[in-house]
């Protein structure tokens, strides 16, 4: 298991060496630096801890800095840290500078981002509800129906799905497979789409389930 | 130039000719046969030409023993091994789906060069 924060730079097209025309999202990944590591024996899971970007100085509390400072990123620390699970324990050290060549082409991977913002939503387009008839008297159309019972329980069951807030989740979009990895620019081209919109932070990890 | 835009560039062909709706157009496409590579032609008139950039492609479409063949080709495919203009044709729309629904002399286009100015 591995994994890199990165940005979405957007979706194009690229053809393989056989002429298939692949639709990829471009990512540009790393470099991040390892900043701590979790071991089973002292943390009770494995992991490595790893940095990404950079915020100004005045802008980040001491804390933060002190806790960069043996990964030398006292005086560029870094705009996002993240844990990345492993299976064991890392054998990578505090410091080490992970890039895009972690990845190899056809490898999978899960990509985890926030999904872009819809607003407030109705059941239709949040839960995929069918709605009502579009003809023959319907009059009712987008709706929900029933919310539940009467006097008995007298209350809406919890998690009843209803219209809400849609959007801006963690979203994690599994088993995408890697096109085409360029080192030297940090980017990797990701067969599919990957949730949120161009220029949000997203993390590539290897997959989980393959 | 952001990077989307640079991926862009770099794979589009440079060496495509000028050519546009109502052309007659011969292209050659690349077929692997067992483990040989060979072009094969396929030649008609241009129908329809959609999208830009690495997504632009054409549908050319020719009638063959009295039934129409359409197929859709992505110009800056590696797979396009070349295209030819054989013959400009002159037309007042940017689709020809009408061409579909017309047989015999009725379906040709005016060539370009007979044009009345």
């Amino acid at each position: 298991m591995k994994g890199l924060i990165g940005k979405k730079l957007g979706m194009t097209q690229v053809y393989d060496k056989n002429g298939t025309l692949n639709p990829v999202t471009v990512i540009e990944a790393g470099p991040c630096k390892v900043t701590a590591l979790r071991t089973a024996e002292k943390d009770g899971y494995s992991a490595i801890q790893i940095a990404y970007g950079t915020r100004k100085i005045k802008n980040v509390t001491k804390a933060v800095r002190g806790h960069v400072k043996a990964a030398g990123l006292e005086d560029t620390p870094p705009q996002f840290i993240r844990e990345v699970r492993l299976d064991e324990d890392p054998t990578a050290a505090v410091g080490e500078t992970l890039t895009a060549g972690i990845f190899a082409d056809s490898e999978y991977v899960d990509v985890v981002g926030i999904s872009k913002g819809k607003g407030f939503q109705g059941v239709v387009k949040r839960h995929h509800f069918a709605g009502g008839l579009a003809s023959h008297g319907g009059g009712w159309i987008r709706r929900g129906g029933s919310n539940g019972m009467k006097a008995r329980p007298g209350r809406v069951i919890k998690g009843h799905r209803m219209a809400g807030h849609m959007g801006v989740d963690r979203v994690t979009v599994q088993n995408l497979q890697v096109v085409q990895v360029r080192n030297e620019e940090n980017l990797i081209f990701i067969r599919g789409s990957v949730p949120g919109p161009i220029g949000a932070t997203v993390m590539v990890c290897a997959a989980r389930k393959k | 130039m952001n990077t989307i835009q640079k991926l862009h560039k770099e794979n589009l062909k440079t060496t495509l000719p000028q050519f546009g709706v109502g052309d007659t157009v011969k292209v050659d496409v690349l077929i692997v046969e067992g483990d040989k590579e060979r072009t094969q032609a396929f030649s008609g008139t241009v129908i329809a030409r959609k999208g830009c950039g690495i997504a632009e492609n054409i549908t050319v479409r020719r009638v063959l023993h009295g039934q129409g063949v359409e197929r859709i080709f992505p110009l800056h495919s590696p797979r396009i091994a070349k295209i030819e203009v054989v013959k400009r044709g002159r037309v007042r729309r940017a689709k020809l789906y009408y061409l579909r629904g017309l047989v015999g002399k009725a379906s040709r286009v005016e060539d370009a060069a007979n044009q009345q100015v």
